[in-house]
């Protein structure tokens, strides 16, 4: 399908909105009517057609608008795309992949044409034809995995493998759940992930870490995550918490269905060829809570796990404060039936909301 | 002065042993401080050690205290910085000279520790070559999130940057790449909501 591209905004006004379609597919993160921290990792191997998971690196409505998001962020702040020296090489193993991965899933939007190290990349919705010599940084206006995620939707960390470990020494990241590369860049993956709660006592980054570090060639691997956010920002970083910070305070009864968010991370684990180095982007969607509860079961679902969360989580996620007034308002969705398993909105199936 | 037990924390936030000497052609001791006490500690358990040290020392608040003592060990070579800006140049041109088993020795504040691991580790100094011991004062050094400014020497909880002004509390999120711990904005869904300072492990 050819989509159309939007031009809203994640800043001041926030015009961004999501059309039925982009509702329909969006990736609802719960498959049951509670939530806990798991490994739920599956292979990154497509999924039903229109879903999120259909292509390697999925381009929606919004492409446009979140990279002119991007470059407002990056014109405000460099730090927020880095990479350690020894990375430069996992960066071209980036362009390469993405390029590759785009120009065969959409080829009427991307092409990639490549004559041994001599390549012409077109990226048609940004308006972007460009010759360039593969490994080659003086040929390219930025470094390779700056170039090519300025024109890719969701973050990229790029994590080292070495000494049985992952590190992050490398990344580009601009929609990020209040975390930051600037100061986590050089971390392993225990020290990344310290200030989570429950989840080491859990043993589930041990575990995370076994399946990550043998993620091979070929085989990617996805997994969601989810918090909540007010308004439809993208750049909730820890950077820029002093200023939006204030915005989790402006929910009432009346404006909660269209300012609350439901931001959604798909991360996907690639292998690198040359590097060894894991690719993880960190794709982030955004659903007002009054389009979420535009499907039966999700409204159901979500009121559900909202209100049953434990503590900690809705906390460290960052909307204790505002839960009363989440619960309140997703309850009026909430008639008690049973849901069906799993993530799809089955709207064929499932009863309209009965009452 | 007995030494401080940090609580248990997350998994970012370094944790320090107890200097012992190690068999060495060279040995490079870097302290502050109260730092001075783990040095002398010891040196007091092996003999022939200290022909073999280079001591960098900066007494920060201690003055005179340590200094004549430290030097009654009679180092191989002893310097005493007035600050540890002060005696970065010199500690690199140091590991710059050094060669295969050079042992280093850290102590004192958490500051100086991570600077100077910092230093050691970026000149190609193996993990398994240092040793960290904490010493007197548990002040850390804390890096704004939000101007990247970095506060030395940060003794509360909440605290004011010492570059953009803003109030924000301390958490144990480490970089070691930084040598700092992360602050954050304490009122920023609450503006001038800040409760009062207290005194880190108190």
């Amino acid at each position: 399908m050819t989509i159309q591209f939007n031009n809203e905004t994640f800043r001041n006004d926030y015009s961004f909105r999501n059309s039925p379609w982009a509702i329909k597919r969006f990736p609802f993160p719960f498959h049951e009517d509670s939530y806990m921290y798991s490994v739920n990792m599956e292979q990154h191997r497509g999924g039903p057609a229109g879903s999120v998971y259909e292509k390697r690196f999925d381009v929606d409505e919004h492409y446009l608008s979140e990279m002119a998001d991007r470059a407002l962020v990056l014109a405000d702040d460099p730090l927020r795309c880095q990479s350690l020296p020894h990375m430069t090489l996992a960066g071209w193993d980036v362009l390469e992949l993405i390029m590759t991965c785009k120009s065969e899933d959409y080829p009427d939007l991307f092409e990639l044409h490549r004559d041994g190290n001599r390549w012409r990349w077109i990226n048609k919705p940004m308006g972007i034809d460009h010759s360039f010599t593969f490994l080659d940084e003086t040929t390219l206006p930025q470094g390779p995995l700056e170039y090519i995620t300025r024109q890719t939707q969701g973050d990229f960390a790029v994590l080292d493998q070495r000494d049985e470990m992952l590190w992050m020494d490398a990344g580009m990241i601009t929609t990020q759940a209040d975390w930051s590369l600037d100061f986590d860049i050089g971390m392993n993956f225990f020290e990344w992930h310290a200030p989570v709660p429950l989840a080491h006592e859990m043993g589930i980054f041990q575990r995370a870490l076994k399946f990550l570090l043998n993620v091979q060639q070929g085989a990617p691997a996805r997994r969601l995550n989810w918090t909540m956010t007010v308004n439809p920002l993208l750049d909730t970083s820890p950077e820029n918490y002093h200023k939006w910070g204030v915005q989790k305070t402006t929910l009432t009864p009346e404006n909660i269905g269209a300012k609350q968010h439901l931001r959604v991370e798909l991360q996907t684990f690639f292998r690198l060829p040359r590097s060894n180095a894991l690719l993880f982007p960190i794709r982030c969607y955004l659903i007002a809570f009054q389009d979420v509860v535009s499907v039966p079961k999700w409204g159901r679902r979500l009121h559900r796990v909202v209100r049953d969360l434990p503590e900690e989580l809705a906390t460290y996620k960052g909307f204790i404060a505002n839960r009363p007034l989440m619960i309140e308002y997703l309850s009026r969705f909430d008639d008690g039936l049973p849901t069906s398993p799993g993530i799809w909105p089955d709207l064929e199936t499932e009863p309209p909301l009965q009452k | 002065m007995s030494k401080f037990q940090f609580p248990e924390s997350i998994t970012s936030r370094p944790v320090y042993g107890t200097l012992a000497p190690r068999p060495g052609k060279a040995h490079l001791m870097i302290a502050d401080a109260e730092g001075a006490e783990a040095i002398l500690d010891l040196a007091a358990h092996e003999d022939g050690l200290m022909a073999k040290t280079h001591i960098i020392y900066i007494p920060k608040g201690t003055g005179e205290t340590y200094v004549e003592k430290l030097r009654a060990l009679k180092p191989a070579q002893f310097y005493v910085g007035p600050s540890y800006p002060a005696s970065v140049q010199r500690l690199r041109r140091v590991l710059s000279d050094a060669h295969m088993g050079l042992q280093v020795y850290l102590a004192g504040t958490e500051g100086l520790m991570g600077q100077a691991m910092n230093e050691a580790v970026t000149a190609g100094i193996p993990h398994s070559a240092i040793q960290t011991e904490h010493r007197g004062s548990t002040a850390r050094r804390m890096q704004c999130v939000h101007c990247k400014g970095i506060t030395e020497d940060v003794t509360t909880d909440p605290f004011v940057c010492s570059h953009c002004g803003l109030n924000l509390f301390v958490r144990d999120h480490y970089s070691r790449r930084l040598a700092a711990f992360q602050g954050v904005c304490i009122d920023a869904e609450d503006p001038g909501n800040v409760p009062p300072a207290q005194e880190l492990y108190s």
